[in-house]
């Protein structure tokens, strides 16, 4: 006999989850790492950076807005993506959603902003290891070089002609893809690293 | 292929974008008083001309905002790129 709970656990499938035994097998070699981060608490955020409920929104969460263009802030366990000059996507660990909204709407105060939980609409790839940005250069025309999209940068652009939010981090890239496209760039990135990835050491190639 | 510096995201591929034609069209002020020429004339009749250009693009791939952009029709090199209801600046 399955308990409720765990059925309903069970009926939570990632947009990806389906790839996560052919993500770990590209990853043995180490010098690639891919995964997914499902079910990440994302929310939509639209405010004019000028009025006071941005700063209060800011002050709510622990996390000033970042007003530069192309830039994240984090801070706890949220982090704070620039989509737009009045737009930004607040991303925090599976679960924070609810409250999330209840504290922006909260410190919105009745102005004109729009907070807006889009949690199922992405779900996070992580592209990390010494060959990432090989692998995106397949299909990503941005320049990844750290000198100019280091840790902290974050743009949205098309990777294999697909929409994505791409986030650098200290070790690598995460993926922001909507769900619906995540199998496509799965398969994408599986097939763009197949020539970096290594067969771990003493075992015989399995081609 | 076009590489357009969005005045938000900086340099991006043209096909991250979207055309929206001649820029600084105005609405006219009272639609109800122009005849049907005048109107067929504010819907469809634009510039054409053989070099600078001022006309609209969307980042819709990136930041989603429109903006607009003085481009050279005939050699496609872009002169400048400002925000929305910013004047077209003067160039030389």
């Amino acid at each position: 006999m399955v308990e409720p709970a765990a059925v309903s656990m069970a009926e939570r499938r990632s947009p990806a989850a389906a790839f996560a035994a052919r993500f770990e097998a590209a990853s043995a070699g180490g010098g690639l790492r891919l995964a997914e981060i499902p079910f990440l608490s994302q929310i939509n955020l639209r405010v004019d950076p000028k009025s006071p409920a941005a700063e209060r929104i800011g002050t709510a969460m622990g996390v000033p807005l970042p007003m530069e263009p192309g830039t994240a802030a984090g801070g706890g366990d949220l982090e704070v993506l620039w989509l737009g000059p009045d737009e930004w996507l607040v991303v925090g660990p599976d679960g924070a959603a609810p409250g999330l909204v209840e504290r922006l709407a909260e410190a919105a105060a009745g102005e004109h902003v729009s907070v807006v939980d889009v949690s199922a609409q992405r779900t996070a790839l992580v592209v990390a290891g010494e060959r990432a940005r090989d692998v995106l250069a397949h299909g990503c025309v941005l320049d990844l070089h750290p000198r100019v999209f280091g840790p902290g940068r974050v743009a949205q652009t098309t990777l294999a002609r697909a929409g994505v939010v791409l986030v650098a981090g200290e070790d690598g890239f995460r993926l922001l893809v909507r769900s619906s496209f995540a199998a496509y760039v799965a398969e994408w990135l599986l097939d763009a690293s197949v020539e970096y990835v290594t067969s771990p050491a003493g075992e015989a190639d399995p081609a | 292929m076009l590489l357009i510096p969005c005045p938000w995201c900086g340099p991006r591929d043209e096909a991250e974008f979207h055309y929206g034609g001649q820029a600084h069209v105005a609405y006219p002020e009272d639609p109800a008083a122009l005849s049907d020429e005048e109107w067929a004339r504010y819907l469809f009749f634009r510039d054409n001309p053989k070099g600078l250009f001022a006309e609209r693009w969307s980042h819709t791939a990136g930041c989603r905002r429109w903006f607009n952009a003085v481009r050279d029709t005939a050699t496609n090199e872009i002169h400048a790129v400002y925000r929305a209801g910013e004047p077209r600046p003067v160039i030389a």
